[in-house]
């Protein structure tokens, strides 16, 4: 077998070992990577989308606030997926599993591979299932099929980036719930500090601009231009060129971290060390 | 053991010289090592000792600072995957995944080692059995016990019919019936012929396990051998007399001069180099008149070995 071969069916491993992990968590991710959103989007739009909606101009646009806030909620379904991929990083650094296999003949980057691939298709697989519950509870989008292609390939690429950087965060923390905490910020700050819920320019002076321009409005921003049939323009880009510029800072942190001498993980692997 | 004598010429580890450190702590302060193939070779010490560095660096989990290895007759440096394709860990930790059943732990083993499908549910099965997991292997290890877990780590370690296993501790934590069942199938893999290095804080099981047993105390080894070569270096065959009173004592010293006395104790240790012949004489010396309140023999064990050659610390210990 060439060493590709050996890389490819050691990744397949790992994917097949996280999936089997993901279906023994089932009940719990479903309340964290599905319940919360549809939760958060019963909140802000029964609860607050009344005058979040007339604030915003509703009537006049003769659009229903659910149709500005479902695109938002879809970012924040793929961000609530950071939290489990950093923690079963992190149980993997702390639990013995990387020992074990680095005194086997695994690829290197398999087990990253794996965390990151399944990372992906958690994110995508909550981020549809919330979408369904957004159309039974009134969202109506008016996207073209070429759109929603647009929208599914933003949601896949902004995942990627995340679980990347959530596997770095898993790396670099070390416990398991310092993983949890680190995520917290990718995964409830960001969004809030966001076009989420309301637009950027409706923000007190001091958060405005960061607000504008940070990644999480740019992907929010061409989502929901996609989905209500609003001119795009270049934030399509925008958002997929944020995508690739934080899952190679996420990648390249996770190689860093992952090597065995690195600074970051030294706690770590030192952790037996000066052992019996 | 029967091994050993077969392939004495045959070299599994060797080790010249290695050094590590962590900072200012010096963990290993020049080691040497030879192990023969199908030896069970005991790394013998308390915690902070740096048996578990030893460990990690054979197992080409960290660098040593300094010095050479080699395993199954590959380099450690530059040839760490070859010597990943002959060894197995169990580490002090247990790691199995808590996520997958017994079964599945053991095929992620065999798919991670590129076994055929067959061949890797094939060996599971046996693995299965010969661990007594049948009943459990349809269960997460959340379900096992302490030795239960201890027997899949290892199982997951022999999935790939490693040559050389490293076991780390591989009874620390275990209740006395467990550490029994371990010990058994550690014999079991010696007679298949696997080369085993084990560490270990228990006196007793590197005394019932290993071939030759080093002794290693602040990163050095400070003794090596035999168990029975280590138990003959030290003078710890003895009689040991205990009267009721300072005069019995004195009067059983001035019978027994080549006796130790320790007045505090009120005890007498005459050395014992010939068995019952040495009790019969000594007793025959004592007479009728001197009382003495209690007899023991004393035959030396590792303990002994292991106080005489380890340093203050551990001296401290002992008493």
């Amino acid at each position: 077998m060439s060493a590709l071969t050996i890389a490819a069916q050691d990744s397949a491993t790992m994917l097949w070992r996280e999936i089997k992990h993901s279906i023994r968590l089932l009940r719990l991710l479903i309340v964290s990577a599905i319940l919360v959103p549809v939760v958060m989007l019963l909140l802000f739009d029964y609860i607050l989308g009344g005058t979040l909606g007339h604030g915003l101009g509703d009537v006049a646009r003769g659009a229903p606030y659910v149709d500005y806030l479902v695109p938002g909620i879809l970012v924040m379904t793929v961000a609530g997926g950071c939290g489990p991929t950093a923690i079963n990083v992190s149980m993997d650094m702390t639990g013995g599993f990387v020992d074990r296999i680095r005194t086997m003949a695994v690829t290197r980057g398999a087990l990253l591979a794996g965390h990151v691939g399944v990372s992906v298709l958690r994110m995508l697989v909550a981020t549809a299932a919330v979408t369904g519950v957004a159309l039974l509870l009134g969202f109506r989008p008016k996207a073209s099929i070429a759109d929603w292609f647009a929208v599914v390939g933003i949601v896949a690429a902004f995942s990627f980036a995340l679980a990347w950087l959530s596997a770095a965060i898993g790396l670099v923390t070390k416990s398991v719930a310092g993983a949890n905490g680190s995520t917290l910020p990718l995964s409830f700050l960001l969004p809030f500090l966001s076009s989420t819920f309301v637009p950027a320019d409706s923000m007190p002076a001091g958060v405005r601009w960061f607000a504008a321009n940070q990644p999480f409005t740019a992907v929010v921003d061409s989502l929901r231009a996609l989905l209500t049939g609003a001119p795009v323009g270049d934030s399509a880009y925008l958002a997929l060129a944020w995508c690739a510029a934080i899952a190679l800072a996420g990648y390249l942190w996770s190689q860093a971290a992952f090597r065995p001498r690195s600074p970051m993980t030294r706690r770590i692997w030192s952790k037996g060390d000066p052992g019996s | 053991m029967n091994a050993v004598t077969n392939q004495a010429t045959r070299t599994a580890v060797s080790v010249t010289g290695l050094r590590k450190a962590y900072g200012e702590k010096v963990v290993l302060d020049g080691v040497d090592l030879t192990i023969g193939e199908g030896e069970v070779f005991a790394l013998l010490g308390p915690n902070g000792a740096g048996k578990t560095t030893i460990v990690r660096i054979l197992s080409t989990l960290i660098p040593a600072d300094a010095g050479k290895a080699t395993v199954m007759g590959f380099n450690l440096r530059g040839e760490a995957g070859a010597v990943r394709r002959v060894i197995g860990v169990t580490g002090q930790f247990s790691a199995v995944d808590d996520l997958l059943t017994g079964e599945e732990n053991l095929v992620l083993m065999g798919r991670l080692l590129h076994l055929r499908a067959t061949e890797r549910r094939a060996r599971a099965t046996e693995l299965l059995e010969r661990f007594d997991l049948v009943e459990a292997a349809r269960q997460t290890p959340a379900t096992y016990s302490g030795g239960m877990k201890r027997r899949l780590d290892l199982a997951m370690t022999l999935m790939g019919w490693p040559r050389l296993i490293f076991l780390d501790e591989p009874t620390t934590g275990l209740d006395p019936r467990s550490r029994q069942t371990m010990w058994q199938v550690i014999r079991e893999l010696v007679r298949e012929g696997v080369t085993i290095v084990l560490t270990t804080q228990y006196l007793e099981e590197a005394d019932h396990l290993a071939d030759r047993i080093a002794v290693l105390d602040h990163g050095r080894i400070v003794a090596e051998g035999t168990p029975e070569e280590l138990k003959r270096r030290i003078p710890g065959a003895h009689i040991r007399l205990r009267f009721a009173d300072s005069a019995s004592l004195a009067e059983a010293a001035r019978l027994m001069p080549e006796g130790t006395r320790d007045d505090e104790e009120l005890v007498l240790r005459v050395p014992n180099e010939r068995g019952i012949r040495s009790l019969r004489d000594v007793l025959a010396r004592l007479g009728d008149d001197v009382a003495v309140e209690d007899l023991s023999i004393h035959t030396p064990d590792l303990d002994d070995v292991f106080f005489a050659v380890t340093g203050s610390a551990s001296k401290e210990k002992s008493q």
